[in-house]
């Protein structure tokens, strides 16, 4: 039987305002508890909830980024339930009218070895209030009711269920993650809540048009364990149904100690929230005049980044979309090429998605803290260029540059002559070289003109070997034929 | 003293005739030698420091018209001193760090708080008889109910325990209270007070009012009441005005309508009579009676009656035994903590409406209750609409009956809701109303129970119905009778 795996995501971003959505009060992360709760928030007798502009603006902002639909008009609605952490016993959210609706998030996906570019449809995105926090530890039993974090404002952003695989799932959530950074309305922190990715998963067999039963896990957070958790509840769900089970609608947490997924409560018999729109705040209208004037006071969009970089630099879609992935990375590039001269721009595109991208992965860093600046490699690529040294060479002379940093702009100069490593270019050397090698392997010389390619490689081989990688690899080539051609 | 209306006190004190430690020291008196059950908190130290304070206002000259004047605040209203319950065992103990903004703006205008008084639990009733702390009793006839939810404050101002008091009105609580109490209570446009601190029931319902003996103590208190509240989602930006701006105009040719609806068969002979004899007094004033319709008048029961408990459940749910008010004792585990306070902190007619308005609002049922009823309620407002083409203000019964005996209907919940049905669509349509005493009923029972008439205006029209209403009482004296 051959599965398919059918994923969504719900994702609560903590929206980057100084107050809390309804009230006044501080949304500041780590302080004593309850010292952040006005009498909005603790939903005592008598209080009302009053908008914060602030919220709605980053709900625009997103919105525009997404390239959704804001809408003119949407409503807030009460959803009812009871817990301590929910001092009002429902929470202001938004039910049928969201503010967002649609829109798309790209994001590089790798399959079969392969980066594609994939396009994550949304549904929508509304606005909400968090609730408070409970710690079911330290308090002698009973649970200790932290109100800091209820009415702190929350974008919900929902997925189409687009998503077919974990490393997709991960690579949406990163996108995203990067995303609602660039644009400043959150500030990404997993550690402290502030990006919450709940995923809705189920299996079908493949070419079954209808959903099979959907788990939802919460509790992923970080992107290693939003990867196993998927993986894990796929395997599970895939076991209990090919074993004859049946899949049931249930709510799931990742335990990431003992790998395993564990039902938290069931979604079938789970709450009727009796939702009906909130009397307590007149429709959110939105004008078009307000949309423009949010468009106009934002950064340059990512997507308009992207499309810029295709148009201005020629790059292509795909590589304009890895180099906007992130605003850090976008800016580094432009700073690269604005430096090095836009005729180096594809040369610049290509070195960061190649050398750049590994030594940050391998020294596990972010492009923030880069140890080689902009103008630096500006100046290596043009060394390049000019033939000062090869692409070749060019590797080693940037794990020059970053083992050993300093200010100087033209360090790449610096190590290029400090380790010797000029391109020779020279005719004359090269022929003499040459010479050399196609005497100690008049092996391969006679294979080559006895008709044997292969023996060409060999040849430049030894010819590179022989210049210590220095050999302008161009003028190696072109002298080595016309030599073996005689 | 105490026989004075508002207006007058407002003179006294200004001309230092009298000063505000009297005038609460006075009215202290009365309240603690009254056993109609209408004040439920007083601090009289509290009180005479207000007063005090009052006084050296008046002395400074930085006095306003209010300045001084002594009122009772339902217990719907937090206040930071005295206790706020909602009439309810569940807030039986609770003291709000704040105070409502209508209690704000009215001790800024420089009122002096005789204390909290009593109100059926979260305004929920029609004859106070549903409050924790005992009904009030209606100082007509102490065997008769005062009206509700704000009976306390209409049986203090009758009784002249109070110049005036705060109000609120829902479906119908500061009109069918005045109107049982032969006082004068005005419901301003949905929008016009702030509810901020007003302990909720209805949210697209509530509003609070004054309560007092006559239109232009009213007016004077919708002064001071009325205005933007940022706090409030729902207030209304509306232009600054003086409520009692034209009490004095003619009201010839003023056109009354008199919905037929609201003289069908359910109507008590005496209480129409008494309608009837004012709106010919009216006639006589300069007035034209034209008969209009409000078709679905009947409707708006069922439809206030699903609407309001659908709000009300949401609005409850916060008193939960967590963070304030009332308890269990004992519980095992969270869900026994909640189902266990709200059972003890809740009176019957209270958690009746809870479980009738999550059931409007339930899965499966939404679309054919709670929505439907929205949708009726927007035919409601249009009744009114069409109706104001034909006639400047809306005149009928407040109740279909006189007050009734206390206990006569506390087992019948559908028999006091039914009794609604002439104030119950003002309220849906967010329209001003108001009350004012025009006679009493008849028999050797009634004879001694107030009738009041009802005048509805168009939105924003609290002026022209104090106007309505003041002339009508410079041409009689119903409002100036008071029990004995």
């Amino acid at each position: 039987m051959q599965w398919e795996v059918v994923i969504g995501f719900e994702t609560h971003v903590q929206l980057k305002t100084n107050s809390k959505i309804f009230s006044g009060s501080s949304t500041q992360f780590g302080a004593e508890p309850n010292t952040q709760a006005s009498p909005v928030d603790l939903a005592l007798p008598g209080v009302l909830p009053v908008m914060n502009k602030g919220a709605v603006e980053k709900a625009i902002q997103f919105g525009l980024a997404v390239g959704a639909t804001i809408a003119p008009e949407s409503i807030f609605a009460r959803k009812n339930y009871f817990y301590p952490d929910l001092p009002k016993g429902y929470q202001i959210s938004q039910f049928e009218i969201p503010v967002v609706q649609g829109g798309y998030v790209p994001c590089i996906v790798e399959k079969d070895g392969k980066p594609a570019l994939h396009q994550i449809q949304l549904t929508r995105a509304h606005l909400e209030e968090d609730a408070g926090k409970s710690l079911h530890e330290d308090y002698q039993g009973m649970t200790g009711i932290d109100l800091n974090r209820a009415g702190t404002p929350l974008l919900e952003i929902v997925t189409e269920p687009v998503m077919r695989s974990a490393t997709e799932a991960v690579a949406y959530a990163k996108a995203l993650h990067s995303l609602v950074m660039w644009l400043d309305i959150c500030d990404g922190n997993m550690q402290e809540g502030s990006f919450r990715c709940d995923a809705n998963v189920s299996v079908r067999p493949v070419g079954q048009k209808e959903f099979g039963t959907r788990c939802e896990i919460k509790n992923l957070n970080s992107f290693r364990f939003l990867e196993e958790a998927i993986n894990i509840e796929v395997r599970r769900q895939i076991e209990l149904i090919e074993d004859g089970g049946t899949v049931v609608q249930e709510t799931r947490l990742y335990d990431p100690d003992r790998k395993q997924t564990r039902s938290m409560r069931s979604k079938e018999d789970s709450q009727d929230y009796r939702y009906f729109p909130d009397p307590d705040l007149p429709p959110l209208k939105i004008s078009r005049e307000w949309v423009e004037q949010v468009r106009n006071t934002m950064p340059e969009l990512p997507s308009a980044m992207r499309h810029r970089f295709v148009e201005q630099y020629g790059l292509s879609e795909y590589d304009a979309s890895v180099l906007t992935q992130s605003k850090a990375t976008a800016t580094y590039f432009e700073a690269v090429v604005t430096a090095a001269g836009t005729s180096l721009a594809k040369a610049a595109a290509n070195f960061m998605m190649g050398d750049v991208a590994s030594t940050l992965n391998r020294e596990g860093i972010e492009i923030h803290a880069i140890p080689v600046s902009a103008a630096q490699l500006a100046v290596l690529l043009q060394r390049i260029a000019d033939g000062t040294i090869s692409n070749k060479i060019a590797k080693e002379v940037f794990s020059g540059m970053w083992e050993a940093p300093s200010a100087e702009v033209n360090l790449a100069d610096q190590v290029i002559e400090a380790k010797g490593l000029k391109q020779i270019s020279d005719v004359g050397a090269l022929e003499k070289i040459i010479d050399e090698v196609m005497a100690a392997n008049q092996q391969s010389v006679d294979e080559y003109r006895a008709g044997k390619e292969k023996a060409f490689n060999s040849l430049v081989g030894q010819a590179m070997k022989a210049t210590k990688g220095k050999g302008n690899p161009a003028q190696v080539n072109e002298l080595l034929k016309k030599k073996l051609a005689g | 003293m105490h026989t004075k209306t508002l207006a007058q006190l407002s003179v006294l004190l200004q001309s230092k005739q009298i000063s505000a430690t009297e005038l609460a020291q006075h009215f202290l008196n009365r309240i603690a030698d009254s056993n109609l059950n209408a004040f439920l908190h007083v601090d009289p130290a509290f009180t005479l420091e207000q007063a005090a304070t009052a006084d050296a206002r008046i002395a400074a000259g930085t006095a306003t018209a209010l300045t001084g004047i002594p009122i009772g605040h339902k217990d719907i209203f937090v206040t930071r001193h005295l206790r706020s319950t909602a009439g309810s065992h569940m807030l039986e103990n609770y003291v709000s760090p704040f105070d409502a903004t209508v209690v704000d703006k009215l001790a800024a205008a420089g009122m002096v708080t005789l204390g909290k008084v009593n109100c059926d639990e979260f305004a929920m009733g029609s004859s106070n008889e549903n409050s924790y702390f005992g009904a009030v009793k209606n100082p007509w006839d102490t065997t008769a109910v005062p009206g509700g939810s704000s009976g306390g404050s209409a049986a203090a101002v009758a009784a002249r325990l109070a110049p005036a008091c705060t109000g609120t009105d829902t479906g119908g609580s500061i009109r069918q209270p005045a109107a049982f109490c032969g006082i004068t209570g005005i419901k301003p446009t949905y929008g016009s007070i702030s509810r901020y601190g007003m302990i909720a029931f209805a949210s697209s319902l509530d509003q609070g009012g004054p309560m007092a003996q006559t239109a232009e103590d009213c007016g004077m208190l919708l002064n001071a009441m009325v205005g933007f509240d940022q706090k409030d989602s729902t207030s209304l930006e509306r232009q600054p005005e003086d409520f009692n701006r034209d009490l004095n105009k003619s009201l010839q040719g003023l056109r009354i309508g008199v919905p037929k609806e609201f003289f069908g068969a359910g109507l008590a002979v005496d209480v129409e009579q008494a309608v009837r004899a004012a709106l010919d007094q009216y006639v006589k004033l300069g007035a034209t009676l034209v008969d209009i319709s409000l078709p679905k008048t009947e409707l708006s029961i069922p439809v206030y009656y699903v609407i309001a408990p659908a709000e009300a459940s949401s609005n409850l749910s916060r008193f939960d035994g967590v963070r304030y008010g009332h308890r269990a004792a004992d519980y095992k585990d969270l869900n026994d903590m909640y189902t266990k306070s709200r059972t003890e902190g809740f009176g019957d007619e209270v958690k009746r409406r809870i479980l009738v308005g999550a059931y409007v609002l339930s899965h499966g049922y939404y679309d054919a209750y709670y929505l439907q009823a929205q949708k009726i309620r927007r035919l409601i407002a249009q009744d009114f609409a069409a109706a104001f083409e034909q006639c400047d203000v809306i005149m009928g019964p407040v109740a279909p009956s006189v007050a009734w005996d206390l206990g006569a209907k506390s087992d019948d919940p559908v028999a006091n809701y039914l009794a609604d049905i002439f104030t119950l669509s003002t309220s849906l349509a967010g329209l001003p109303g108001m009350s004012i005493p025009c006679g009493f009923g008849q028999g050797e029972k009634n004879a001694k129970r107030p009738v009041g008439l009802q005048l509805i205006g168009n939105y924003f029209a609290e002026a022209q119905l104090l106007n309505i209403a003041h002339q009508y009482q410079q041409a009689t004296d119903w409002h100036q009778r008071a029990p004995e």
